[in-house]
């Protein structure tokens, strides 16, 4: 077996180069697969996201970095923005997609504006849309590699939904992706009531940070919160959490087991 | 260079379970609001009963959820069409044949969704229809599916004593309870299944269609399973307490309270 060029296209900076894998009975339809520009793994990943519905509105945190697999390659990452006038979209997963599915709901927001009609989307018009776009890629073999959270706020009601890769969706009044869904949820489940403060919103969601932070290895002590309200969108400052490491058995490991080197 | 496997699914199963029983003059449908993902859970509100916007079908789903919305939703717009083309509601015998059709439509890539339409048919006596994921389907007079189906459906099986299906003349399955009597069987079917099936649980959403109109009913399942070990493990304690320190009680306190928080712990 042996691999042959089929294609060349020269850009800018670099070649690309497309092989076929020759198969026993030439099939073009196996030959397609064989060089699939499918999505098959993530590359640069951003981890979970944790949202609460509080009393004006919805609370976003986040993170701000993106491993590129075990290498915390970037740390500026913003992984949460405004969309349209009423929702907020948080992604984990690979950054890339995210970017695409922002530029799909940048256009869809431009349309939406574009009608001058007076209306405006709202949550969960952008989460079913969402929801369809990420099912479809799914449908297609080809998905956007992404578990998203999207909030708002529209007409005094609070929406706070998730999507998945494959296109699972739900609403809740809660909600956290990946290490957050088995870390966070448990303490939002004991620890959430309606009608939050800001204040107590924000505890909250430092405390379930804090815990991913402790037992994330992807998680990185620079985390961002973001709060939609009827007013708008905003997104805080990047800031870190206090840690604690002064645990005696910390101090010296050893001390049970003196070892000779 | 061997061909590359995929690393991810395009399935997940969502669990939950759906039952509907048949009467002579309604229909109940029941599912369970928990939908999770491998062994957590995502979300305790989740409801698996879609209406259709039909007066006289009902379908209830379980499986992957991202193909039981989308079922729903295609169903939902073709019922719309038909109400547009022949000035009517469809009646439920339809809307099973439409399932079925529309299950098969996608033989060689299936919706994962296991589903229960119940409704009243032509005659005002009620229907149930249960299906596989491709589409063959079957009119019978009660069904489960999903993942409690093993362990509810040998319990209908010896309380609605349904007529064997090879008998002829065909005979009806439907049950002769009153609908009270139904809705109760229904919980208790559902209680029961909670305490062994994980993806169980939380609440329950029941339907009962009757020919003047729909009613809802909502129970509170089992959240989680130290909801009754708790009692047992506080007995223990107060034994142990007589017996060792104080502290060791405390310390049996702090983790019956962190089983609680957490979805699927057992002791």
């Amino acid at each position: 077996m042996f691999l042959l060029p089929v294609s060349f296209s020269i850009n800018a900076d670099y070649f690309f180069l497309q092989f076929t894998i020759p198969i026993d009975n030439g099939d073009s339809v196996k030959n397609a697969e064989a060089d699939s520009q499918r999505t098959l793994y993530p590359y640069v990943t951003g981890t979970s996201i944790v949202a609460i519905k509080y009393k004006d509105g919805v609370l976003m945190a986040s993170d701000m970095g993106g491993s590129y697999g075990s290498t915390l390659r970037y740390k500026n990452i913003e992984r949460m923005k405004a969309i349209g006038k009423h929702s907020l979209l948080g992604a984990s997963g690979e950054i890339s997609d995210f970017q695409e599915i922002l530029r799909y709901l940048d256009e869809l927001v431009l349309n939406d504006n574009m009608w001058d009609d007076g209306n405006s989307l709202g949550p969960k018009e952008v989460h079913n849309y969402l929801t369809r776009v990420m099912y479809n890629r799914r449908n297609k073999f080809n998905p956007l590699w992404n578990t998203l959270v999207l909030g708002g706020v529209k007409n005094g009601e609070s929406y706070l939904g998730m999507v998945s890769m494959i296109g699972v969706s739900f609403e809740d009044n809660h909600v956290a992706t990946g290490f957050g869904n088995h870390l966070a949820r448990p303490i939002l489940r004991d620890e959430w009531h309606a009608d939050l403060s800001f204040e107590d919103g924000v505890k909250l969601l430092e405390k379930c940070m804090r815990v991913l932070l402790y037992r994330d290895r992807s998680a990185i002590n620079k985390l961002q919160i973001a709060k939609i309200t009827e007013e708008g969108v905003t997104v805080s400052q990047p800031y870190s959490l206090k840690t604690f490491w002064e645990f005696k058995a910390f101090n010296n490991p050893t001390a049970g087991a003196e070892g000779s080197w | 260079m061997t061909k590359q496997h995929a690393n991810w699914s395009p399935y997940d199963n969502n669990g939950g379970t759906c039952v509907a029983i048949a009467g002579s003059d309604y229909c109940v449908i029941a599912a369970d609001t928990r939908m999770s993902t491998g062994y957590s859970i995502l979300s305790r509100d989740y409801s698996k009963i879609h209406n259709c916007k039909a007066d006289k079908a009902v379908l209830s789903s379980s499986g992957f959820q991202a193909d039981v919305k989308a079922l729903q939703k295609v169903l939902k717009s073709r019922h719309l069409v038909y109400q547009h083309q022949h000035n009517k509601q469809m009646s439920c015998p339809a809307m099973a044949q439409l399932l079925s059709n529309t299950l098969y439509f996608k033989r060689f890539f299936p919706y994962y969704a296991f589903n229960v339409l119940g409704g009243l048919d032509e005659e005002g006596k009620g229907c149930v229809f249960t299906y596989d994921a491709v589409g063959s389907y079957e009119k019978v007079g009660y069904s489960a599916q999903g993942s409690g189906s093993t362990l509810i459906m040998p319990f209908l099986d010896n309380q609605l004593k349904s007529p064997s299906p090879l008998l002829l003349p065909a005979q009806d399955a439907i049950t002769p309870l009153s609908e009270p009597e139904a809705v109760d069987l229904v919980k208790t079917v559902f209680a029961s299944a909670t305490e062994r099936d994980i993806y169980t649980g939380d609440k329950l959403e029941i339907m009962i269609l009757k020919a003047d109109g729909i009613r809802t009913e909502v129970m509170e399942l089992r959240k989680t399973l130290s909801e009754c070990w708790q009692h047992t493990l506080s007995i223990v304690l107060i034994r142990i307490s007589t017996l060792g320190s104080l502290c060791y009680l405390e310390l049996c306190l702090k983790f019956s309270c962190v089983v609680n928080r957490f979805s699927f712990s057992y002791l």
